[in-house]
């Protein structure tokens, strides 16, 4: 399950690499392109006003934080998206979601609690039956 | 169910969720405006929120904690940016130490709510936005995943709910 792998796969050192991978403009570039395709780490610097260097120290940043990887094939070194790195990018905005989702549930709650004399059906169920003359909407 | 869809931007490092509610945009909207109700939902039932500030004018700021299951106090602030009632919100929202003041490294998620009547009832969307700094991964690695651990218990259920269903 989605939240069981979190748990186990997620460390703060790996939550660390992986947001300072994505902290920086060059470096979220880099990643949507590997995506796409693969490119060459020269390929990759000829995009950028930076030198080749730099563009491999970019390089290195994400493949620490497993967003890529890298595979030398002649003399070229080749950067593909490493998808497991990728996924667990977002499963952190997965969290995220699922913390709004429990707050629309309460806030659901909140509200058939308000507006029906008697507490209605548990969780979802806060689509009550209610629907006909409205209720004073502001405006 | 109450959210009827949530876009996520990798590169963006934003959320947006959109959630529908059986009320009226002027009650949707007393649940953000209403310290006494926010309380009620902001934070999840382990670790319930309270708000000792909320100065609900643009310009103004909240203060809140939220206390832990053993008793513990996690700080946050929000400072409101835009507030056009009962349509649009706008705050910075980040943690604060343990005086109330914001812990200036740790960076803010941007919120934008917005409220829109679909008949008798409300569309809310949230736009959750984080700084692309290096600030960010604290964060996620801090707060959000020690709330987080909380909230997941109650997940692993409503998963299990929903594939038993």
């Amino acid at each position: 399950m989605v939240v069981d792998q979190l748990r186990t796969q997620l460390n703060d050192d790996e939550l660390d690499r992986l947001f300072q991978a994505f902290a920086d403009a060059t470096r979220r570039d880099i990643v949507r392109r590997v995506t796409v395709g693969e490119y060459s780490v020269s390929g990759l610097a000829a995009l950028y006003a930076m030198s080749f260097a730099a563009v491999q120290k970019h390089v290195a940043v994400l493949e620490r934080a497993s967003l890529v990887s890298k595979e030398k094939r002649g003399r070229e070194q080749i950067v593909r998206a490493n998808h497991d790195g990728l996924q667990r990018a977002r499963r952190l905005l997965d969290d995220y979601e699922v913390i709004w989702r429990q707050r629309a549930d309460r806030i659901a709650d909140l509200l058939a609690e308000s507006a029906a004399p008697e507490p209605g059906e548990t969780q979802a169920g806060a689509r009550s039956t209610k629907k006909s003359q409205g209720q004073a909407e502001g405006n | 169910m109450t959210v009827v869809s949530s876009v996520k931007n990798l590169e963006a490092l934003s959320l947006t969720v959109v959630a529908e509610f059986d009320a009226g945009v002027g009650r949707v909207w007393q649940i953000w405006e209403d310290p006494r109700q926010l309380e009620r939902w902001w934070g999840p039932p382990t670790w319930p929120a309270t708000f000792e500030k909320h100065e609900f004018v643009p310009g103004g700021e909240a203060s809140y904690y939220m206390t832990g299951p053993e008793g513990e106090k996690a700080r946050g602030w929000w400072r409101f940016v835009t507030i056009n009632a009962p349509h649009r919100l706008e705050f910075d929202d980040g943690f604060a130490d343990d005086n109330g003041d914001p812990v200036a490294d740790m960076g803010t998620i941007h919120g934008v709510v917005t409220l829109e009547p679909i008949g008798d009832r409300t569309r809310m969307t949230i736009l959750s936005t984080f700084e692309a700094e290096e600030q960010m991964e604290k964060i996620v690695a801090m707060g959000m995943e020690e709330g987080m651990r909380e909230a997941l218990g109650q997940v692993d259920a409503i998963i299990a709910e929903s594939v038993n269903a």
